[in-house]
């Protein structure tokens, strides 16, 4: 799909972080460098928003709103990014494996089923 | 540092909806509150710390109260306003500066108050967007998440709700009064899962105001609760705060909380297990929860057959949120740490009428241990003793 993540990676300590960053959280350097990030991951926590978020600032999808799962994806860099997961049964995301699927406008990753579910539909 | 800090006077305005009457209002009505417990005048007062998040700068309450000419420094330190107050004054009076010094906050947040913006916290506006700026879904995270991990059951969330809401119905005080059961609360409308409706906080409205003072002014007064130790803290590297893009580091989640715990407790020479009542942060029950283990009450896992056996009710061998906590007072954010502060100073007098602990059969609680944590990552503890 040709697309990742940008992060950063600290030249003095080799903290990865997301997005990239001015100033490294673990030891305070100032010389980052940009990384692609891995695209595959684990889910590492999530929920499920039940309901539609405040609108604005949401913008609700056409055809409306439906629950969605939103958690981190702990990436092979060790950083946890904050991403909307797609996937066809809630209860199985915990741990599961996931790839990412859109960068914008924030991370999204998505489960094996549902990207099966989705060729299917698209 | 020399010099010992005693508690000698607490006070709180109403809590909840108060049409009408503004924050300010409430900071006012607390101070009288705690200059009246203390048996002072404003004018005795020699230095003042406090603040709000968004009800208006403290420094302008002199308008009303006197205008004395003293010291008054604005706090704004999110769930930590009153605490950071709190600190200041503490550190005032062991400087030498002032024998006599107030701590206040307070707040009077609309219904459905909380609309974080994406830009002031240093994210693009797509996270708005995209439905990702709803701070309920951190603490829904975090919690499915320690829950998993540590083996605590869904129900036990709902019996941390249920306790607050006992308990607001024996504080006069209180904002929520009608107790709720926990088949009732786990049966709400799921908000983020885990994590029902009646498991929240709601935005709030009240006023808290603490009245500390140096050794020679507090010796003799039979009602003055020393303050054995506090601690405030920001976060360390690899924490998990609402609203991260992401969380940094390998392997568990560092914890503010445990921090400024064991910070507290250091300074007060006092270990967990001797604290005879507690108020630990409980902006949803899974918050009490995981604070009874990142403040040192138990190890993780722990909690679930503690809270089964009544461990933290009123009658328990340690009661939390004695009061109610957050979720039966709501969530006047500057309020809140000296709210609980109140709390602890109420126990340990004897003075809490149907909610007061006892240990063992007969005596008063001796120490006690308040905990507030909030946005981006800050604690406040701390140990009190009679
Ligand atoms: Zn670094």
């Amino acid at each position: 799909m040709g697309r990742s993540l940008t992060g950063s990676r600290c030249r003095n300590c080799g903290n990865v972080a997301f997005p990239p960053a001015r100033g490294c959280q673990s030891c305070g350097g100032s010389d980052q460098e940009t990384l692609e990030l891995g695209t595959c991951g684990t889910v590492w926590g999530f929920t499920v928003q039940r309901f539609a978020p405040k609108s604005p600032p949401y913008v609700v999808p056409e055809g409306g709103f439906v629950p969605f799962a939103v958690g981190y994806v702990e990436l092979p860099e060790g950083v946890k990014v904050e991403a909307v997961l797609d996937c066809t049964d809630f209860a199985r995301l915990d741990g599961a494996e996931v790839t990412l699927v859109a960068t914008e406008p924030v991370p999204r990753f998505a489960t094996d089923a549902a990207l099966v579910s989705e060729g299917a539909t698209s | 540092m020399s010099g010992d800090v005693s508690i000698i006077g607490a006070g709180l305005s109403k809590f909840g909806r108060q049409p009408g009457r503004t924050g300010r209002d409430l900071a006012l009505e607390a101070i009288a509150a705690a200059l009246a417990d203390a048996g002072l005048a404003w004018p005795d007062v020699q230095v003042a710390f406090g603040g709000s998040d968004g009800s208006g700068l403290a420094d302008t309450l002199v308008a009303d109260l006197g205008l004395t000419g003293i010291p008054f420094t604005n706090v704004k330190n999110g769930c930590a306003t009153g605490g950071s107050a709190l600190m200041s004054a503490m550190n005032a009076i062991r400087s030498g500066a002032a024998e006599i010094a107030l701590a206040v906050g307070f707040d009077k947040h609309p219904r459905g108050a909380f609309d974080p913006r994406p830009e002031d916290w240093g994210l693009p506006a797509a996270y708005g967007e995209a439905g990702l700026m709803v701070t309920t879904q951190f603490f829904g995270i975090k919690i499915a998440r320690y829950l998993r991990e540590h083996g605590i059951s869904e129900r036990t969330l709902a019996l941390v709700a249920e306790k607050a809401y006992r308990n607001g119905s024996l504080n006069p005080n209180a904002w929520r009064r009608e107790p709720i059961s926990a088949d009732e609360i786990a049966a709400a409308d799921m908000v983020n899962d885990p994590l029902t409706r009646f498991m929240f906080c709601s935005p709030g409205e009240g006023g808290a105001a603490i009245v500390l003072a140096s050794e020679s002014v507090a010796a003799g007064n039979g009602r003055a609760v020393r303050v054995l130790g506090a601690a405030t803290r920001t976060r360390r590297f690899g924490s998990f705060e609402v609203f991260s893009p992401s969380i940094q580091g390998s392997g568990r989640p560092s914890s503010v909380s445990s921090d400024a715990a064991a910070a507290a407790f250091a300074a007060a020479g006092v270990t967990p297990d001797e604290v005879d009542v507690a108020q630990l942060q409980d902006t949803e029950s899974g918050a009490e929860i995981m604070h009874l283990a990142e403040c040192g009450f138990c190890k993780d896992g722990e909690q679930e057959a503690m809270i089964a056996a009544g461990e933290t009710e009123i009658g328990g061998r340690l009661p939390v949120n004695t009061d109610g906590g957050c979720i039966a007072n709501g969530e006047p954010i500057g309020a809140s740490g000296l709210r609980q502060v109140h709390e602890i100073v109420t126990q340990l007098r004897g003075e809490a009428g149907d909610r007061q602990v006892r240990r063992g059969h007969s005596a008063d609680p001796r120490v006690g241990f308040t905990h507030v944590y909030g946005a981006p990552g800050i604690s406040a503890c701390t140990v009190l003793a009679v």
